[in-house]
């Protein structure tokens, strides 16, 4: 494995709560990701993966542990650095899309890049090129009401990829997608990770979702259960 | 930065036309409503001190009777001529000295007729009054000493009565006297209390008093004191020397009133003034409910978008720049709404002054207060929901339905 990880979890803690409904979500997780890898994350709903993802995509903050970002302790970041780390280095897909409503597709990818200060030229340019890679190059002023659900999930990706994010993270990004669009997704996002050497953690309920991942992390009741390399 | 929360709030409230254009209508009407009423207001306030302009200089006017309230007069002995002549003889500080009896009085031309004032006095009158000629000449004192049948109508009479036709040198009737028309007076529009000014007859004084009223009395004494004297000693002198001709013991209040016609402008000016400043008040508060409309609206927002809001945060917005993106759009709102207030205001501001036939004045100062209290009350009003979408957590906010 490589010397520098991309990030590392050690004895990572996260609870709810206090007193006697306090409620443990990560019991003391230790993970580490390497650059480049495609990692799938899997458990039953409770075991804590959720909590993982939005700790490792800077949503949220450890209870206790150490959670290491390309060296960086984010735990000793504040609100507004790591909302930066998150603009400079992460991508992110959702389950249900997120796009902004009335919104056409080519502004709903821009959006990153405005928080980037970019000019108007390079913005447009960026954002054309990012959905033209995900196929979609033809549906620019669409809005996503006007779109099916795998080309609005396409315009979502299209987005986490706009700004060439060290770090996709994806939560359940086939969730919504009948089997054939999440298909199309899964070979998507293996052609991103494989190309543009993005590393991709995705969260999946599915195993036939989780089988193009070149590793499988399984949680349970807030710890990691299993975690093995397939594909490798 | 700033540019592009611009570009998204500029986005976001086209996308919500309609509903934009109802929270900005407070703020609209709160606007417009100021800046007509200050407009309408300081043209009024300019009127009223042209008026007192074109009233003559330092002009009293000494009328019978005890000053209840305004127009309120309790009867009382009306003057002589010779009050009129002691004043001119033993105050110090006068230029001319106007005797007048008058009365309401049907003047006849041929088949017209028209009710109007007739006034019978001296040739003093005129210069005291501000009257000049227009056409024809004035009466002499001679003919005012003797009571000769002429007489000096205004513009409102001579329209009325000779529509087209020269009035000079044709005879009109009062009541039984027939009088020769030999001047018409200079319009000089309305007075300060609304009245025409141009709707008078003007005879000698003793014309009027032999052959229409009949009697001796003299109801006004217009007095013009000297530029540079102090009219309140003036006034004094008036009082003592009537209080003196009318046999008033010491204890008894003046049974006769001396006006200072520039107080009375000054007075209402500063009624005009009162009245706008109630008005732009009752303006302000509709500025402040537009405000809270905004607050309201952007609450409503920030709610309606929370996922927006998780989205914006999850792909690395800033706090600020996330308050700045609401602030902005609350500040857009209210400004634009100004700005269109503003235009509607000029507008109506601008009807109405021909309406009321007030002149309209361009208060520039007002309009820039009005545009940057809108966009205050943008920021002010705007901060609330914009701090409040700025702190939202991002998990929350994403997991928002």
């Amino acid at each position: 494995m490589a010397d520098n990880p991309l990030l590392a979890l050690q004895g990572v803690t996260k609870t709810y709560g206090t007193g006697d409904s306090q409620m443990h979500a990560l019991a003391g997780v230790n993970l580490t990701i390497n650059p480049g890898e495609f990692v799938a994350v899997m458990g039953p709903s409770g075991s804590g993966k959720s909590t993982c993802m939005n700790i490792l995509g800077c949503l949220d903050m450890p209870s206790g542990g150490d959670y290491h970002f390309q060296g960086v302790n984010v735990g000793g970041l504040t609100r507004d650095q790591r909302a930066l780390l998150r603009r400079h280095y992460l991508g992110f897909v959702f389950q249900g899309f997120n796009l902004l409503n009335r919104t056409t597709a080519l502004e709903n990818v821009e959006l990153p890049l405005i928080y980037r200060g970019l000019d108007t030229a390079t913005r447009h340019r960026l954002a054309k090129a990012a959905l033209d890679a995900v196929g979609l190059s033809s549906r620019e002023t669409h809005t996503p009401g006007e779109l099916s659900g795998g080309q609005q999930q396409r315009v979502a990706i299209a987005r986490a990829i706009v700004t060439a994010p060290c770090l996709l993270l994806a939560d359940e990004p086939t969730g919504n997608l009948d089997s054939k669009r999440s298909v199309e997704i899964m070979e998507l996002l293996t052609a991103i990770n494989r190309d543009q050497g993005i590393t991709v953690v995705m969260v999946t309920h599915e195993l036939d979702m989780a089988d193009y991942a070149k590793r499988i992390i399984a949680f349970k009741d807030g710890l990691i259960e299993s975690d093995r390399i397939i594909n490798g | 930065m700033l540019g592009n929360a611009l570009l998204l709030a500029f986005r976001t409230l086209r996308r919500n036309a309609m509903r934009s254009l109802l929270t900005m209508l407070g703020i609209i009407i709160g606007v417009a409503a100021v800046i007509v009423v200050v407009t309408l207001g300081s043209g009024a306030t300019q009127q009223v001190s042209q008026q007192v302009a074109s009233l003559g200089s330092n002009l009293l006017m000494v009328s019978v009777g005890k000053r209840m309230g305004p127009g309120q007069v309790s009867g009382a002995e009306a003057f002589k001529l010779a009050d009129a002549e002691a004043l001119a003889k033993d105050v110090y500080g006068l230029v001319a000295v106007a005797p007048v009896a008058s009365g309401s009085t049907t003047a006849i031309y041929a088949n017209e007729n028209w009710s109007t004032n007739v006034s019978g006095t001296t040739d003093a009158f005129f210069s005291v009054s501000n009257q000049p000629v227009a056409e024809g000449r004035l009466f002499t004192a001679s003919e005012a000493r003797l009571g000769t049948a002429v007489c000096v109508i205004g513009q409102t009479v001579a329209t009325k009565l000779f529509r087209l036709q020269n009035p000079l040198n044709n005879r009109i009737r009062l009541q039984k006297l027939s009088c020769e028309v030999i001047g018409v007076l200079k319009a000089k529009g309305q007075s300060t209390m609304g009245t025409d000014q141009d709707d008078l007859v003007v005879v000698p004084l003793r014309t009027y008093q032999r052959r229409i009223a009949g009697n001796q009395e003299i109801n006004l004494i217009k007095v013009s004191v000297q530029s540079g004297h102090d009219t309140e000693k003036v006034k004094q002198g008036i009082e003592s020397i009537l209080r003196t001709r009318r046999h008033l013991a010491s204890t008894e209040e003046n049974n006769f009133n001396v006006m200072d016609m520039k107080e009375i402008a000054a007075m209402l000016s500063s009624t005009t003034q009162t009245m706008t400043g109630m008005l732009s008040a009752v303006g302000a508060v509709s500025l402040l409910v537009g405000g809270i409309g905004i607050m309201n609206i952007m609450l409503v927002s920030v709610t309606e978008r929370t996922r927006e809001i998780g989205i914006r945060l999850a792909i690395g917005a800033l706090e600020n720049e996330v308050l700045l993106q609401f602030l902005v759009e609350a500040v857009v709102l209210s400004s634009f709404g100004g700005l269109i207030g503003i235009l509607l205001a000029l507008g109506i501001a601008l009807g109405l002054s021909g309406l009321l036939q007030v002149p309209f004045v361009f208060q520039g100062g007002i309009v820039l207060t009005a545009f940057l209290f809108s966009a205050a009350v943008g920021v002010v009003f705007g901060y609330f929901p914009a701090r409040k979408a700025a702190r939202l957590d991002p998990i929350e906010a994403l997991r928002h339905e």
